[in-house]
């Protein structure tokens, strides 16, 4: 057996009861070379301080949860091994952009009211009955919508939005990709009510094409294409509205 | 649901993006021949761009239209990237920052218009 091995993680703390701000605190973590940074944080909560508060729950890049910025960058930390940056300090922060409830734990109820606002479901086209049976979709059509379906809500793409940072009502990547992916979806009629959040001045012209919420997403759901293809429907929207009015934004 | 108001920013972003467009096909050969192979004497003719030929290219439809489109589209181009790089920087689309981006950009487009009209046909 190897000798054990030590990384040094800085987590920046936060308890609302004592703190007036966010202090970092620094914890001399034994590792092995399968460890994440999230059991790097867990042994921490374990071993030193119980009181260290984080989400997370699938250790596997599935749920969404446990996002942090890593040395600045936001990740997922079940997804980040220690192995790669030690013997450097590694250096976790609450997710940028949110404010912070305790410790790495933020407040996403702005998020979700985004999320909602987008309706993130189906709106059918007409309504059928059970007896109409069920809706038909081609490949291709399955394939116009699937990469977006992939969104696990991790908001790490929030943390990465410099404009997101500059105006938290943007609506944002994560959802706007949302919107795009029921948008897309042939079954789905509700385009045009969307089209009054994406065409709003919390909408798609926030963006100013950076992409590195696309960079940062763990899922590949580029929702940085998603908000742009949107300014372009949204730019017809604008302009064609008086030749084929059909809702939309007032 | 809250309400909320229509973004006057396909105006804007529609003009940006035809500017880019410009930019991205002409500026570079325009940089060429304007700013390298006229001045070095390289490739082209040196009564290239003589003060004859460039009236007589101003003074045509094409031309007209042509140094227009290239002048009016670059500079809302330019004026929506600073406006948005201004807001980058923590100076927020106030009525200063739209006047001296989208402002400037406009002025520049009624000069040009004006200019090439009157340089006749």
């Amino acid at each position: 057996m190897s000798e054990q091995k030590i990384i040094e993680i800085e987590v920046l703390r936060y308890l609302p009861e004592s703190d007036q701000a966010p202090r970092p605190e620094v914890y001399k973590v034994p590792f092995t070379d399968d460890m994440s940074v999230l059991q790097g944080v867990q042994y921490i909560k374990d071993n030193f301080d119980g009181s260290l508060t984080f989400r997370w729950s699938c250790r596997m890049a599935i749920c969404g949860s446990c996002g942090m910025m890593i040395n600045g960058i936001p990740k997922l930390s079940c997804e980040a091994f220690i192995r790669d940056y030690y013997p450097k300090r590694i250096s976790i922060e609450a997710l940028g952009n949110f404010p912070i409830e305790k410790d790495l734990v933020v407040d996403l109820s702005g998020f979700i009211e985004k999320l909602e606002a987008i309706q993130p479901y189906i709106i059918p086209k007409e309504p059928r009955t059970v007896e109409e049976g069920e809706y038909i979709q081609t490949p291709a059509q399955f394939a116009d919508y699937i990469q977006f379906t992939s969104c696990i809500n991790c908001t790490l793409c929030y943390a990465a939005c410099p404009q997101v940072g500059l105006n938290p009502d943007f609506i944002g990547p994560g959802a706007m990709a949302l919107m795009h992916r029921y948008n897309m979806d042939s079954r789905d009629g509700g385009q045009a009510r969307r089209m009054e959040i994406a065409a709003s001045e919390e909408g798609v012209y926030n963006c100013s094409a950076v992409g590195y919420c696309s960079e940062v997403c763990p899922k590949k759901v580029d929702p940085g294409n998603a908000v742009n293809i949107n300014k372009i429907n949204a730019g017809k929207d604008y302009f064609l509205r008086f030749l084929s009015p059909k809702g939309g934004a007032k | 649901m809250k309400t909320r108001k229509r973004s006057n920013a396909p105006i804007f972003w529609g003009l940006f993006g035809a500017g880019g467009m410009m930019a991205a096909l002409f500026g570079p050969v325009m940089v060429f021949i304007t700013g390298i192979a006229v001045p070095l004497g390289l490739l082209l003719p040196a009564d290239t761009m003589s003060y004859p030929k460039m009236l007589a290219f101003a003074q045509s439809f094409i031309g007209k239209g042509f140094i227009f489109v290239a002048v009016f589209l670059f500079i809302w181009h330019a004026g929506h990237r600073i406006f948005h790089s201004l807001h980058e920087v923590g100076i927020h689309g106030g009525l200063v920052a739209k006047l001296s981006t989208y402002g400037l950009a406009a002025i520049v487009t009624v000069i040009s218009g004006v200019a090439l009209l009157g340089i006749g046909f």
